[in-house]
């Protein structure tokens, strides 16, 4: 990110945007002694004060120790406010509150509407550079979705199908690697710059295969194929198949054993899970033979996630 | 709210990766101890409260970019659990609270387990 950047957002950013909009005010005629607890209470160093709903000054923490200072008798807060109070208005650009902040070096401008003049935030050099930062967050992170450096790969080849396959082993009955080789596919594919969204549906649907291919099998091959528009998952077992795939295919149901559903597994939702993640779905098995899944995702679809 | 806010309001006792307390942000809450319910129903930056101590709730937390992992009622987790979790960095705490307690206080914190957006 370059300082050219950050200038442009400073100008196209209002005010409203990184305001603090949960003010605390004072009334004119509340009492000085009011003042200490209000600005401890809420760790602030200045207060706007208000009369019939409308801004007329601003009490600040050197106002109270001046009072401290010298009288302490108790009075009425407009009687050591600041009156001319410098504010600004909602729809400024931040640009004009940063050139604010360096002429006047006050470390606080109540916001106001421009046609009403009420208060409705406060700004502080603290909002203007947090306001700046998340900005900057949010912006990487939409470039970052933007970017699909696998795009780069299927740009330069020349082919008439092309498609990047990677292939996953999994052990039958072996729950302390079970999930793993979901794990690495989902890195692989964050690498790949896939969507966060697409990643974690196409991994919600490979986790559930794997699981099934360690609770049920003695193993199968989870084989995933990234093509320009589409990521599509093939997981295959030689057996022992699924009896009635109606049935496995209505949640809760499930076939585990007890140990298993001790563990938390076997809850009878994994193909629900995996039909719900993916835009398509099919599921085919022969008791004795195996079962085939193949499931796949589109990658230009709006994102979201499961439903 | 961050992890670290948490755990010192709570007093819960972090078990792994308590580097990354500062990083992680709960977003919501999720309580299930059927993994499949988790995977289908949980949300990303979900805090998992379960009573499940096995390696595969890091998988599951993994895959479900939640936030971090409660176990309950003074559940410790599985050696080969702590490991997983570091090399996956995983937050798992533990809580002497059972899991009806521990949740109303979550609640009581803010922790919301469905998103509210009626604002």
């Amino acid at each position: 990110m370059n300082v050219g950047k950050t200038q442009e957002m400073v100008y196209e950013m209002k005010v409203s945007a990184v305001m603090t909009r949960d003010v605390i005010t004072i009334g004119s005629k509340e009492r000085m002694s009011r003042l200490r607890s209000l600005l401890q209470g809420n760790r602030i160093s200045g207060v706007p004060v208000l009369e019939k709903g409308q801004l007329v000054g601003l009490i600040s923490i050197e106002d109270f120790i001046k009072w401290l200072a010298n009288d302490q008798e108790d009075c009425a807060i407009e009687e050591r406010m600041t009156r001319e109070v410098t504010t600004i208005y909602e729809d400024d650009p931040l640009v004009l509150a940063i050139r604010k902040f360096e002429s006047t070096s006050l470390g606080r401008f109540p916001v106001i509407t421009r046609d009403q003049k009420t208060l409705v935030g406060i700004l502080t050099k603290g909002d203007v550079i947090e306001g700046l930062l998340k900005k900057l967050e949010i912006d990487y992170q939409e470039q970052e979705a933007r970017h699909f450096p696998a795009r780069y790969l299927f740009d330069n080849i020349e082919a008439d199908d092309t498609s990047l396959q990677l292939r996953y082993n999994v052990k039958g009955q072996d729950f302390t690697q079970a999930g793993d080789s979901s794990t690495r596919l989902k890195r692989t594919l964050r690498r790949l710059g896939l969507r966060s969204d697409l990643v974690r549906r196409i991994a919600i649907a490979s986790y559930e295969a794997e699981m099934n291919l360690v609770i049920y099998t003695e193993g199968g091959r989870i084989r995933a194929e990234v093509e320009p528009a589409r990521v599509f998952v093939e997981i295959e077992d030689s057996g022992p198949g699924i009896a009635d795939l109606e049935k496995a295919l209505e949640p809760g149901y499930s076939t585990a054993p007890e140990w298993v559903r001790e563990m938390g597994f076997g809850a009878g939702m994994g193909l629900v899970n995996m039909k719900k993640s993916a835009d398509e779905f099919i599921i085919e098995s022969e008791p004795g033979r195996g079962t085939t899944l193949n499931v796949s995702f589109r990658i230009n679809e709006e994102p979201h996630e499961v439903n | 709210m961050k992890l670290t806010e948490l755990v010192e309001t709570l007093g819960l006792e972090v078990r792994s990766c308590s580097d990354n307390l500062f990083k992680k942000e709960v977003t919501g809450g999720y309580a299930s101890d059927l993994l499949s319910d988790v995977i289908g129903n949980s949300r990303s930056g979900d805090l998992w409260i379960t009573l499940q101590a096995h390696v595969n709730i890091v998988a599951v937390a993994s895959m479900k970019e939640l936030s971090g992992i409660i176990l309950t009622g003074g559940r410790e987790p599985d050696e080969d659990t702590i490991q997983k979790a570091e090399s996956e960095k995983i937050v798992i705490m533990v809580s002497k609270l059972p899991a009806f307690e521990l949740i109303g206080r979550l609640y009581d914190l803010g922790v919301r387990g469905v998103s509210n957006k009626t604002s």
